[in-house]
C-alpha cells in the first residue's frame, strides 16, 4: 500500500469492512484501533458459573448509579423542619426534617418512585452480597495467587467501599431506624482516642444530630464513594481483561491458555443477556417485596427507638461485635478509653480487612510459592487455605448471628444473656473447629478422586461371584474428570535450611529459614500426592482383568 | 535453596502432556457434541422463534408499563395474596418494566446457547513480565531523566521542594475547619437546671408526682425543650436530655446516685444509653430492669441505674427531683455528669 492509501479511506475499504464500517473508519482513522479492537472482540474468556459472581456485582454497580441518579431529581437532603402534608395520610401534620418528606413524596406522590427506590434498595443489598460472594470465590479458588494481588486489593478496596456506600445510603431517609444507626455511627467516632471528639463535632457540625449531616452523607454518598467506587472498578475490569481470566482445570487447559468462548459473539449475548437479567430481576423483586418501608418507622428523633432495631444485612457482623463485646473501659489520666466500643467497631475490622488484603502476601511468604498461577485450584486441593477461609467465615457468621441475638431471643424465647455468653465462647471456639473439620473434608475428597482415577466410579451395577461374594462393577471416569482431578498443581514445600553450611559456619539466618520451612511444611501438610502413571496403569491392568474374570461366569444379579 | 525458581524459558509451556510450571497432566479437548439446532433445521427455527418471542413480549411489557403507569392512580391500594397491600401503579409498572428487561435478557442467552457455536477456542497467554533487556531498558530511561534533572545532585532543590510538597495539602485541611465547632463543653452540659419542670415527650404536659402509677414508665422531656429546638432548630438538646420516669416502691429502691434524688420513689434516669447513644426504651417493671434496644446493655434502675449486663461500661445518669409547691416535678439540678456515649476527653 502507498501512503496515500493508508492516510485517506477509500469507499472500498469502506465497504470490505461491513455495514457499520463508516464508523469504524472514522475511529480507526483517529485512534488506529483496529488491532485492539479485533482483540477485543476475538477475546476467549472461560466458561464457569461461578465467574457470573462479578458480573452481578458490576451490573448492581449500574443499576445503582441508573436508579441514584433517578432518585437525586426528588431528594432533599435537608434538615429542615417540615410539617408533612402529602398522601401518606398515617404522617398528616407530623414534623419531620425535608430529607424524610421528600423521602415520602419519592415513595407515594412520584409515580414509580417507590418503585425506583426500592430497586436502588434492592440493588444495593444485591451489590454487597454479589461482591461478598465473589470473594468467597476468588479466595477458595486462589484466584488471587500471583500475577492477581493487585486486583484482590483493589476487590477489598472495593468492599470496604461499598460498606461505606451502603451505611450512608442507608441514612440519607431520615427515618427512625437509619437515624438509630446514624447515632450509633456517631458514638463510635465519638469513642476514638484523641481526635473522636473533634471528627464527630466537624463531620455532624456540631453535636448529633444537628443539621448538617444529610447534605454531608449526600454529597460522599453521590459523588465521593461512587467515584471512587466506579474508578476502581474500571482498573479492576482492565486487569482482569489484561490478565486474561483464571480458569478450572480441564481437558486441554494449561497455565498457558484460556479455553472458552470469544466476546463477539458469544460473551456479548451472554454477559449483555445477564446484564438484563440481573437487572430484571432486581425489578421484579422491587416490584413484588417491600423493602424498608420507611414511612412505618417515620420521622428520626433522637428520643424514641423501635425494638428490634436492625442494620441492613451488610452492617449486622459489626452490630454482632459491638454486641458481644464485654463492657470494658478505661480512666485514665483524665481521658477515657471505651474498650468496649473501639476494639469491636474499629480495631476488629481494621485487622480483619487488613488480612484479608494482605493474603496474597500472607500465603505465598507461607508456602513460598512465587510462581505465576492461572489454573484455579479446586478449595479440596488446597486445604489448609480453604480451612482458613471457612475458619474465617465461621467468625464472621457468629458476629452476623450475635448482630441479630435479640431478634432470635425474641423468636425462640431464649435469654439474650445466655445467648450472649454462648455467642462470646463460640466465637474463638468454632473456628478453629471449623478449620479442622474443613480441612478433613478436604482430605476426604481428594482420597476420594484417588480412588476415582485408580478405581473409576461405582456403576452400581452388583455381580455375585460363584464363591457366593458379591462386587460392584466399577467403570473408568472420562477424561474431563481425570482432567480435573489431576489438574492439581504440584506443591513444594521449602526445604529445612542447614544450621551451619557446608564450611562450618553457622548460618545466621537459620531460626527464620527454619520457621518458614515449618510454616510451609504446616499449609502443604497431609497432600494427598495425585497416583502416579505406573499405579494407574496397574490399577487398570487390574480392574480389567478382576472384570474379565468374574463377567466370564457369574451372572449379573442386580442392575439399578 | 529458600524461594521456588521460575523455570527458566518459556515460562509456561507444556511438554510431555505435562503443564512446566504446575505439573498436571494435560489432556486433550474432548470432541465437540453437536446440538439439536445444529444438525435439525426445525429446532433452530424453534429456538429463533422463541428468541423472537421473547423479545417481542419485552416490547409489550414496555406498552403495558406505559398503559399502567398512566391508567392506574398512584393512590390506589389493592391487597393481593401472599404480598399483603400494595399501591396498584407500582406493582403493575414494576412487574411490566421488569419482566421486559428480564426478557431481553433471557432471549440473549437463550440466542447465544440455542443458536450461535458452542465450540470452545483456545488462546494462548501472553507472558506478564517484560524480558530482562526491557527491563534493563527503562532503569536506563529512568537513570537518564534522573540525571537530567539534577534531582540527585542538587540536594537544596530536592530538599526544598520535598518540604513545600510535604506543606502544600495542610490548607486542604485547614478549609475543612468550620465544618463544625470545637466541642468546647458541649458534650458535657444539657439544658436542665434547678427548677426545671419535668415535661411528657410528646405533648410537653407537667406531670404532677401523685399522677405517675407504680411500675410506670413516663418518657420526660424540660420544659424549656420546645422553646429552645424552635430557636436552634436542632434536635440536639432532644438527643442529651430526655429521660424517662420510674416508680417503685420507696422499699424496693436498693441505692441511688445521690441522697434524696427521688420523690416518693419517683426515680428520673437519662434516657440515653451510655453505650451508644440509642434512646433506652424496654422496662421491665418486675426487675426494675432498663434495656436498650440496640445492643442490649441492661441497667438496674432500683440500684443507681448500674450496668447490670451488656456492652455499656458506666451507668445511667441520675437527674435530682423533687416537686414544686403545686406537686409538679421538677430538676433539683442539672446532671452531674456528661450523658450519653463515651468520648476521650470525658475522663
Amino acid at each position: 500500500m502507498s501512503t496515500t492509501q493508508d492516510s485517506v479511506a477509500t469507499p472500498a475499504n469502506t465497504n470490505a469492512a461491513g455495514k457499520n464500517g463508516g464508523v469504524a473508519t472514522f475511529i480507526d482513522d483517529r485512534l488506529a484501533s483496529a488491532n485492539f479492537t479485533k482483540r477485543l472482540l476475538d477475546k476467549v474468556f472461560p466458561d464457569h458459573w461461578s465467574f457470573m459472581l462479578g458480573e452481578i456485582a458490576l451490573y448492581s454497580f449500574i443499576i445503582l448509579l441508573l436508579s441514584g441518579t433517578y432518585l437525586t431529581l426528588w431528594y432533599n437532603p435537608s434538615m429542615t423542619e417540615v410539617v408533612y402534608n402529602g398522601s401518606y395520610v398515617p404522617l398528616k401534620g407530623v414534623k419531620m426534617s425535608e430529607a424524610f418528606s421528600s423521602t415520602l413524596a419519592i415513595s407515594f406522590d412520584v409515580r414509580g418512585g417507590l418503585l425506583l427506590r426500592q430497586i436502588h434498595h434492592w440493588a444495593a443489598l444485591f451489590f454487597v452480597a454479589a461482591i461478598s460472594v465473589h470473594l468467597l470465590r476468588v479466595f477458595f479458588t486462589g484466584a488471587f495467587r500471583k500475577p492477581r494481588e493487585i486486583n484482590w486489593v483493589i476487590g477489598t478496596l472495593l468492599l470496604v467501599l461499598a460498606l461505606l456506600e451502603g451505611f450512608s445510603g442507608y441514612s440519607l431517609p431520615d427515618d427512625l431506624l437509619s437515624g438509630t444507626g446514624l447515632r450509633i455511627a456517631q458514638g463510635i467516632i465519638q469513642a476514638i482516642p484523641l481526635v473522636g471528639t473533634y471528627v464527630a463535632m466537624f463531620l455532624f457540625g456540631g453535636e448529633f444530630p444537628g443539621t448538617d449531616i444529610m447534605g454531608r452523607l449526600y454529597s460522599i454518598h453521590i459523588l465521593l464513594i461512587p467515584g471512587l467506587l466506579l474508578g476502581l472498578i474500571t482498573v479492576h475490569l482492565i486487569m482482569v481483561f489484561y490478565q486474561k481470566h483464571t480458569q478450572f482445570p480441564g481437558p486441554g487447559r494449561t497455565e498457558s491458555n484460556v479455553v472458552g468462548f470469544r466476546l463477539f459473539p458469544i460473551y456479548m449475548a451472554k454477559a449483555g443477556g445477564f446484564f438484563f437479567v440481573v437487572f430484571g430481576i432486581t425489578v421484579l423483586i422491587a416490584a413484588f417485596v417491600t423493602i424498608n418501608p420507611i414511612w412505618l418507622y417515620g420521622p428520626y428523633t433522637p428520643s424514641q427507638v423501635t425494638a428490634g432495631s436492625q442494620p441492613d444485612w451488610y452492617i449486622g457482623w459489626l452490630d454482632g461485635a459491638v454486641r458481644l463485646m464485654p463492657n470494658l473501659e478505661t480512666s485514665l489520666l483524665g481521658y477515657t478509653i471505651s474498650w468496649n466500643i473501639i476494639v469491636p467497631a474499629l480495631v476488629v475490622p481494621g485487622i480483619m480487612f487488613t488480612a484479608l488484603g494482605l493474603y496474597p502476601w500472607i500465603e505465598a511468604w507461607a508456602t513460598g510459592d512465587k510462581r505465576e498461577h492461572h489454573l484455579l485450584d479446586r478449595p479440596r486441593n488446597a486445604p489448609t487455605r480453604t480451612g482458613l477461609g471457612v475458619m474465617a467465615l465461621t467468625f464472621y457468621m457468629i458476629l452476623q448471628i450475635a448482630g441479630g441475638n435479640d431478634v432470635i431471643a425474641a423468636a425462640f424465647n431464649l435469654s439474650i444473656n445466655s445467648m450472649t455468653w454462648t455467642f462470646r465462647f463460640l466465637l474463638f471456639a468454632l473456628p478453629p473447629i471449623a478449620f479442622v473439620i474443613t480441612k478433613r473434608i478436604c482430605l476426604g475428597l481428594q482420597r476420594r478422586d484417588n480412588d476415582k482415577l485408580l478405581h473409576g466410579y461405582e456403576t452400581g451395577r452388583v455381580l455375585r461371584l460363584p464363591s457366593g461374594e458379591f462386587l460392584e462393577i466399577h467403570e473408568p471416569i472420562g477424561d474431563a474428570e481425570k482432567a480435573m482431578i489431576l489438574g492439581k498443581a504440584d506443591v513444594i514445600p521449602l526445604e529445612l535450611p542447614a544450621a551451619v553450611d557446608a564450611n562450618g559456619v553457622r548460618n545466621p539466618k537459620a531460626a527464620k529459614s527454619i520457621m518458614r520451612a515449618k510454616l510451609s511444611r504446616w499449609y502443604y501438610s497431609d497432600v494427598i500426592p495425585t497416583p502416579t502413571d505406573e499405579e494407574m496403569l496397574e490399577s487398570a491392568n487390574h480392574a480389567e482383568h478382576e472384570l474379565h474374570a468374574a463377567q466370564s461366569n457369574t451372572k449379573e444379579i442386580a442392575n439399578h | 535453596m529458600n524461594e521456588l525458581e521460575h523455570p527458566t524459558g518459556d515460562p509456561y509451556g507444556a511438554k510431555d502432556g505435562k503443564d512446566l510450571v504446575s505439573g498436571i497432566t494435560v489432556f486433550p479437548m474432548e470432541p465437540h457434541v453437536l446440538r439439536k439446532a445444529d444438525i435439525d433445521p426445525k429446532a433452530a427455527r424453534r429456538a429463533e422463534r422463541q428468541v423472537a418471542a421473547m423479545f417481542t413480549t419485552s416490547s409489550l411489557m414496555i406498552i403495558l408499563f406505559i398503559v399502567a403507569f398512566v391508567v392506574i392512580p398512584n393512590t390506589t391500594i389493592i391487597t393481593v395474596p401472599v404480598i399483603g397491600t400494595v399501591n396498584a401503579n407500582h406493582l403493575a409498572t414494576g412487574f411490566a418494566f421488569g419482566m421486559a428487561i428480564l426478557l431481553i435478557g433471557i432471549g440473549a442467552i437463550h440466542w447465544a446457547k440455542k443458536l450461535m457455536p458452542d465450540v470452545e477456542v483456545t488462546q494462548e497467554r501472553h507472558s506478564l513480565t517484560s524480558r530482562d533487556d526491557e527491563r534493563q531498558a527503562v532503569a536506563e530511561s529512568f537513570a537518564r531523566g534522573k540525571a537530567e534533572s539534577g534531582f540527585g545532585e542538587r540536594k537544596i532543590i530536592r530538599r526544598s521542594l520535598l518540604g513545600a510538597l510535604a506543606l502544600f495539602p495542610v490548607p486542604l485541611i485547614v478549609l475543612l475547619r468550620d465544618l463544625g465547632p470545637l466541642p468546647g463543653t458541649r458534650l458535657r452540659e444539657t439544658i436542665w437546671d434547678k427548677g426545671i419542670h419535668l415535661v411528657t415527650d410528646a405533648t410537653y404536659r407537667k406531670i404532677k408526682a401523685s399522677d405517675v402509677p407504680l411500675g410506670g414508665l413516663i418518657n420526660a422531656v424540660p420544659e424549656n425543650l420546645l422553646e429552645i429546638e424552635h430557636d436552634e432548630g436542632t434536635l440536639n438538646q432532644r438527643g442529651k436530655a430526655s429521660i424517662i420516669i420510674v416508680r417503685m416502691d420507696p422499699a424496693e429502691i436498693v441505692s441511688q446516685q445521690g441522697e434524696t434524688w427521688d420523690y416518693q420513689g419517683i426515680l428520673a434516669f437519662s434516657k440515653i444509653c451510655t453505650h451508644l447513644g440509642c434512646p433506652t426504651s424496654l422496662y421491665q417493671q418486675r426487675t426494675h430492669h432498663l434495656l436498650c434496644p440496640c445492643h442490649q446493655s441492661t441497667f438496674d434502675l432500683s440500684d443507681s441505674g448500674n450496668v447490670v449486663f451488656g456492652p455499656a461500661a458506666r451507668r445511667m445518669p441520675q437527674l435530682a427531683i423533687t416537686v414544686d409547691s403545686e406537686g409538679y416535678l421538677v430538676a433539683q439540678s442539672g446532671f452531674d455528669q456528661p450523658v450519653g456515649p463515651s468520648f476521650w476527653e470525658r475522663g
